[in-house]
C-alpha cells in the first residue's frame, strides 16, 4: 500500500520469479557448500595422510568448479532471494528486517568469513607445498565447511521464526526460533540431503577427470582413483541416506502438528493435505534412488554408469523444491505470521481499512472513493494492492482463470455473487487473506475483473509506468512549512 | 534547518509501524562505514577490469604489458567477491533507514532491479574465463576471443552500478517520482550522470593507487611481470593515481554544482570543501613521489593511503550529509502521516473492543453462501429451489452437508466445508435457504 507496486502480469505477480532464484541458490547452496566442502577437505586431508598427491588433484579440481559456480551464481542467487524480494514484497522483508535485524547481521558476518575462507583455501591450495603449510591448510578446509553449515543453520532459523505465528512480536527473541519444532528436523533433513547429493557431486565430476586409461595395468592410473572416489562417495551417500530419511520423517510427521498449532483454523486444507502426501512418496523414492546408485557403487565404479548418477541428483532436486514450498503452506495466509498478511495489510488494521476503506487510505491510488465513473479505475487499484502480490489478471495464478473454474468459461458471471465470494472467500479458502477493503471496493474490483475478461487487456506495474500518488486525504496533510 | 516545502506530487507514505533495531545515529555511521568498505572493493573491481582491458590491449604489441594486464586480472577475481558480500551491510542499513524511499526506488527501477542478478552473474562468470583461460588462449584468434570476453566483462561490470547509482539517487527526490517510467527514464532525474563520471574516476584512482602498493610491495613476485622493475610498476600506478585525481577536481565540482537544491547546505559545503583541501595535499604527495627517485619513490605510501581514506571518508559523509538534508521533509511528513494513521486506527480499534459483538441475522450470515447458491439460478452451486425440494422438512440435512460436503455433482466444484461458521449458525442459514427456496419456487 505504501509502496509503489512491482508486477509482472504474467508470472503470478512476480513471485516466481523470487521461487525461481530461491531454488536455484539452495541447489547450488546444499549439494556445493555444504555437502561438497566438507567432503573435498576430507580428500584433501586424506590424500595429506597417506602421500596421495593424484587424490589431491582431484580435490583441486573439483574445488575448482565448486569454487567457480558457489561464489558467482552461488552467491548471487543468495543476494537475489532479498533483492527481489525487496521489489515484490517491500513491506514484508521491511518489516522482518527490522525485527531479525541481529539475525540478518549474523549471517552477514558467518557470509563473510565463508567468502573470505574460500577465497583463501582454494587460491592458496597450490601455495600448500610443505606438511607444514598443507596442514594448515586442511584446517582452512575445516573452517569453510563449518562456516558453511553454520551459514544454514542461521538462515533456517530466520525461515524459522518468519513462520512462527503469534511469538515474535510479543517476544520478539531471536532464539525463539531455536525452540520451533521443526527447527531441528529441518536442520538435519537439510544437513543430510547436502551431504547426499554433494558426494553425488564428487562423484559426478570425478568422471570428467579420470577418463584417460593410461596406468591401468600398474594399478595406479586415473581409472583406479576413480574407484577409490565411487567406493568412498557410496559409503557416504548411504550413510547421508539413512539420516535423511529419519530427519525427513521426523521432519514429516512434525509439521502437521505443527500447522494445526499453528493455523487460523484448525482445518488442513487439502491442497496442504496433498502436498504432505506427496512429500512422504517423494521421500521414499528419493531414498531408494539414492540406495541403488550407493550399493551399485560399493560393487563397482563401473557398474554405475555417468548419466544414472543424474537420477538420484534430479529427485534430490525435486524433493528440496517440494520441501521449500513446505514454508508457502505454512505461511499462507500471512507472510508474517499472525501479523502480517501476505499482501501486506496488518492484522491490526484490517477491520479499520474494510469499514473505511483500502483507498482511502493508500498512497499510491488514482481516487480516494469509488464512484460509477471510476469504477473499473478504483477497481485495478484495489487488485494492484490486495490481490496483486499473488494473483496475475489472465496469466499464471491468474484471477480470470479463477473464476472460471468456479462459474464457467462460456456463462456471464454474476457480479453480485463475486463482490460476496470475494468478501467471504477467506473463510473457505483459508490460505487466502480476508479482503481489506469496503463494499463498493468489492465491487469496484469485480468491475475491473469483468472488464479484463472482455477485453484481456494485461496489466502493466509501477516499474514500467509509473506511479499515480493519490490526491491528499481528508484530513488534509499537514504541510511541511507548518513544521517545526 | 528550514526546510522546502514538498511538491503536491510527493507521495507520503506510512512508515512500518516497527522500531528501528538500533538507534537511527548508530545505522547511520554504520551506513557510512560499511558502504565506504564496500565501494573500495567495488572500486577495485571496477578499475581493475579497465585497466587490465587497456593494457591487455597494449600487450598485443609489447608482451610485457600482457604480463601485467594478467597480474592485476588475478585480484580482479577476489575483490569481486568482497565487492558483493561487503554490500549486504549497506544494503542491510539503507534498507532500515530508508525503507520508504530506497524500496520505493528499487521498485521504479525494477527490471533493472532485478536484472542486476544476471549481469553480475554474467560478468563474475567472464571475469572468471578471462582470468583462467589467459594462457590458453594467448594466440592468434584465441588471443582477441579472449581480449573480448575482458571488454565484455569490462562493459558489464562498468554498466552495473548505474543500476544502483539510479536508485541511490531516485531515492532522495520522491517529489519527481511520478514522473519516473522505468530504469532509463529514471537516469533524466538528479544528476546521476555526473555522479557516474565521478564514480569511474574514483574506481581508477583507487586502483591505481591500491596497484601501486599491491606491486610495490616487498613481497611481490617481480618475475611474474618481466620488463618492470618494481620502482617502475610503483609509479605507473601513482601516475594513474594522481592524473586521475587530479581530473577529479573537475568532477567533483561537475558533481556538486549539478546537485539539485533539495538538501544542500552549508554544512555539506564545509565538509566536501574540508575533503578536498585534503585531496590536494595527497595529489601534492602523490606528484612528489612521481618526481622521487627508484630508491626513494614509495616512502610515503601509507602517509598518501592515510589521507586519501580522510578524502574518502570526507565525501562519503557529504554524500550522507546531502541524502539527509533532501529528505528531512520527506522523513517528516511520512513520521508525521504515520503517527496520524496510527492514532486513528487505535482510536478505532479501541471503540470496535468495546462495542458488544452483534449477533449476525440469519440474512447476514446467508452471505456465506449468496455467492454460490442465487434463489433459481446455478451460480456454482445449485439454486436454493432445488437445495429446498431436496431437503424439504430437513434443515438439520443441509447442517450436515455443509460441515463436510460431499460431491454429488460432477460438473460442478465441490463445496468447501463450513464448520467455521458454527452449528447454531448452520442451523439459522439452513432454515433460510428453505425458506428462501420455497418462495422462489
Amino acid at each position: 500500500m505504501d509502496f509503489p507496486s512491482f508486477y509482472m502480469d504474467h508470472l503470478a505477480g512476480g513471485r516466481l520469479i523470487i521461487g525461481l532464484i530461491a531454488s536455484l541458490h539452495v541447489l547450488i547452496n546444499h549439494p556445493l557448500a555444504v555437502g561438497a566442502y566438507p567432503l573435498l577437505t576430507w580428500m584433501e586431508w586424506w590424500a595429506h595422510k597417506n602421500n596421495r598427491p593424484d587424490i589431491d588433484q582431484l580435490a583441486y579440481k573439483i574445488t575448482f568448479i565448486v569454487f567457480i559456480v558457489t561464489t558467482t551464481v552461488g552467491a548471487m542467487t543468495g543476494v537475489g532471494i532479498w533483492l527481489s524480494t525487496s521489489l515484490f514484497a517491500p513491506f514484508a522483508i521491511g518489516s522482518l528486517l527490522r525485527v531479525f535485524f541481529w539475525g540478518w547481521f549474523a549471517e552477514w558476518l558467518v557470509f563473510i568469513s565463508e567468502v573470505g575462507l574460500i577465497l583463501w583455501w582454494f587460491l592458496t591450495w597450490k601455495k600448500a607445498n610443505t606438511p607444514e603449510k598443507k596442514r594448515k591448510h586442511i584446517k582452512i578446509g575445516v573452517a569453510l565447511s563449518i562456516m558453511s553449515w553454520l551459514t544454514m543453520a542461521l538462515i533456517v532459523a530466520v525461515l524459522g521464526f518468519m513462520m512462527k505465528p503469534g511469538e515474535w512480536n510479543q517476544t520478539r527473541a531471536f532464539w525463539d526460533a531455536m525452540t520451533n519444532p521443526l527447527y531441528a528436523p529441518q536442520l538435519g533433513f537439510r544437513t543430510f540431503i547436502a551431504l547426499m547429493m554433494g558426494a553425488v557431486f564428487v562423484w559426478f565430476a570425478t568422471f570428467f577427470f579420470t577418463k584417460s586409461k593410461r596406468g591401468y595395468e600398474q594399478g595406479t592410473g586415473p581409472r583406479q582413483l576413480r574407484n577409490w572416489v565411487v567406493y568412498r562417495m557410496s559409503h557416504v551417500v548411504l550413510v547421508s541416506l539413512l539420516g535423511t530419511y529419519l530427519f525427513g520423517t521426523w521432519y514429516w510427521s512434525a509439521i502437521p502438528e505443527t500447522m494445526k498449532a499453528n493455523s487460523s483454523v484448525a482445518l488442513l486444507t487439502q491442497e496442504f493435505m496433498s502436498w504432505h502426501g506427496q512429500f512422504q512418496s517423494l521421500l521414499g523414492w528419493t531414498i531408494l534412488v539414492f540406495a541403488f546408485i550407493g550399493l551399485g557403487g560399493l560393487g563397482s565404479s563401473f557398474l554405475i554408469p555417468r548419466w544414472a548418477l543424474l537420477i538420484p541428483s534430479l529427485m534430490g532436486i525435486w524433493l528440496l523444491g517440494h520441501f521449500e514450498r513446505a514454508r508457502e503452506f505454512m505461511r499462507k495466509p500471512w507472510v508474517i505470521g499472525e501479523y502480517m498478511y501476505s499482501n501486506g495489510v496488518h492484522k491490526d488494521e484490517l477491520a479499520f481499512l474494510q469499514s473505511e476503506g483500502l483507498l482511502k487510505h493508500a498512497t499510491y491510488a488514482k481516487h480516494r472513493e469509488v464512484t460509477e465513473e471510476n469504477k473499473v479505475e478504483c477497481g485495478k487499484d484495489v487488485f494492484m494492492l490486495a490481490c496483486s502480490r499473488c494473483h496475475s489478471t489472465t496469466g499464471l495464478n491468474g484471477v480470470i482463470e479463477k473464476f472460471t473454474a468456479m462459474y464457467g468459461a462460456d456463462k456471464d458471471w454474476d457480479s453480485g455473487g463475486m463482490a460476496l465470494f470475494i468478501q467471504g472467500m477467506h473463510q473457505t479458502r483459508t490460505f487466502m487473506p480476508p479482503f481489506p477493503g469496503n463494499d463498493k471496493e468489492a465491487e469496484a474490483l469485480v468491475a475491473f475483473i469483468q472488464q479484463v475478461r472482455a477485453t484481456r487487456e494485461s496489466l502493466p506495474g509501477a516499474q514500467s509506468t509509473g506511479v499515480v500518488v493519490a490526491p491528499p486525504p481528508a484530513p488534509p496533510a499537514m504541510t511541511a512549512s507548518s513544521q517545526p | 534547518m528550514t526546510m522546502i516545502p514538498l511538491l503536491a506530487t510527493t507521495p507520503i507514505s506510512r512508515d512500518l509501524p516497527l522500531p528501528l533495531p538500533l538507534p537511527e545515529g548508530v545505522l547511520i555511521v554504520l551506513l557510512v562505514i560499511f558502504f565506504l568498505v564496500h565501494i573500495l572493493f567495488v572500486n577495485l573491481m571496477v578499475g581493475g577490469s579497465v585497466l587490465v582491458t587497456f593494457f591487455e590491449w597494449l600487450g598485443r604489441k609489447d608482451a610485457r604489458w600482457d604480463r601485467l594486464a594478467a597480474a592485476i586480472g588475478r585480484t580482479i577475481t577476489v575483490n569481486k567477491s568482497l565487492a558483493v558480500v561487503m554490500g549486504i551491510g549497506p544494503l542491510l542499513c539503507i534498507n532500515l533507514v530508508y525503507t520508504m524511499q530506497w524500496y520505493s526506488a528499487n521498485t521504479l527501477t525494477g527490471h533493472a532491479w532485478l536484472m542486476i542478478v544476471p549481469l553480475v552473474i554474467v560478468a563474475f562468470l567472464l571475469t572468471y574465463l578471462h582470468k583462467y583461460k589467459w594462457e590458453p588462449w594467448s594466440h592468434g584468434g584465441w588471443k582477441s576471443l579472449h581480449q573480448l570476453v575482458g571488454l565484455a566483462s569490462t562493459l558489464l561490470l562498468l554498466f552495473i552500478p548505474l543500476i544502483f547509482l539510479a536508485n541511490v539517487n531516485l531515492m532522495l527526490f520522491p517529489g519527481e517520482w511520478e514522473k519516473v517510467r522505468g530504469f532509463f527514464s529514471s537516469l533524466s532525474i538528479g544528476n546521476v550522470l555526473p555522479r557516474y563520471l565521478h564514480f569511474i574516476a574514483a574506481s581508477l584512482a583507487m586502483t591505481g593507487l591500491f596497484l601501486a602498493g599491491w606491486f610495490g610491495r616487498e613481497g611481490y613476485e617481480i618475475e611474474s611481470t618481466p620488463g618492470f622493475t618494481r620502482p617502475e610498476l610503483r609509479r605507473i600506478f601513482y601516475k594513474v593515481a594522481a592524473y586521475v585525481t587530479l581530473a577529479q577536481f573537475v568532477f567533483g565540482p561537475l558533481l556538486m554544482f549539478t546537485l539539485p537544491a533539495a538538501g544542500i547546505t552549508t554544512q555539506l559545503y564545509v565538509i566536501i570543501v574540508s575533503g578536498a583541501l585534503v585531496g590536494l595535499l595527497t595529489l601534492w604527495l602523490l606528484f612528489r613521489e612521481l618526481k622521487a627517485s627508484d630508491e626513494r619513490i614509495g616512502r610515503s605510501y601509507v602517509l598518501i593511503c592515510v589521507l586519501f581514506s580522510f578524502v574518502v571518508l570526507g565525501m562519503g559523509s557529504g554524500r550522507h550529509v546531502y541524502r539527509q538534508a533532501a529528505l528531512a521533509p520527506h522523513q517528516a511528513e511520512i513520521k508525521e502521516r504515520t503517527a496520524r494513521y496510527a492514532a486513528v486506527l487505535a482510536e478505532f480499534n479501541k471503540n470496535r473492543a468495546a462495542a458488544p459483538p452483534a449477533e449476525q441475522t440469519p440474512e447476514q450470515l446467508f452471505m456465506n453462501c449468496a455467492a454460490c447458491h442465487a434463489p433459481n439460478v446455478k451460480l456454482v452451486g445449485p439454486p436454493l429451489t432445488e437445495i429446498a425440494q431436496i431437503y424439504a422438512g430437513n434443515p438439520d440435512g443441509i447442517v450436515a452437508w455443509a460441515k463436510a460436503p460431499g460431491k454429488k455433482r460432477p460438473e460442478l466444484p465441490q463445496m468447501p466445508p463450513m464448520i467455521h461458521l458454527g452449528e447454531a449458525n448452520l442451523r439459522k442459514i439452513a432454515e433460510l435457504m428453505l425458506e428462501k427456496g420455497k418462495a422462489a419456487q
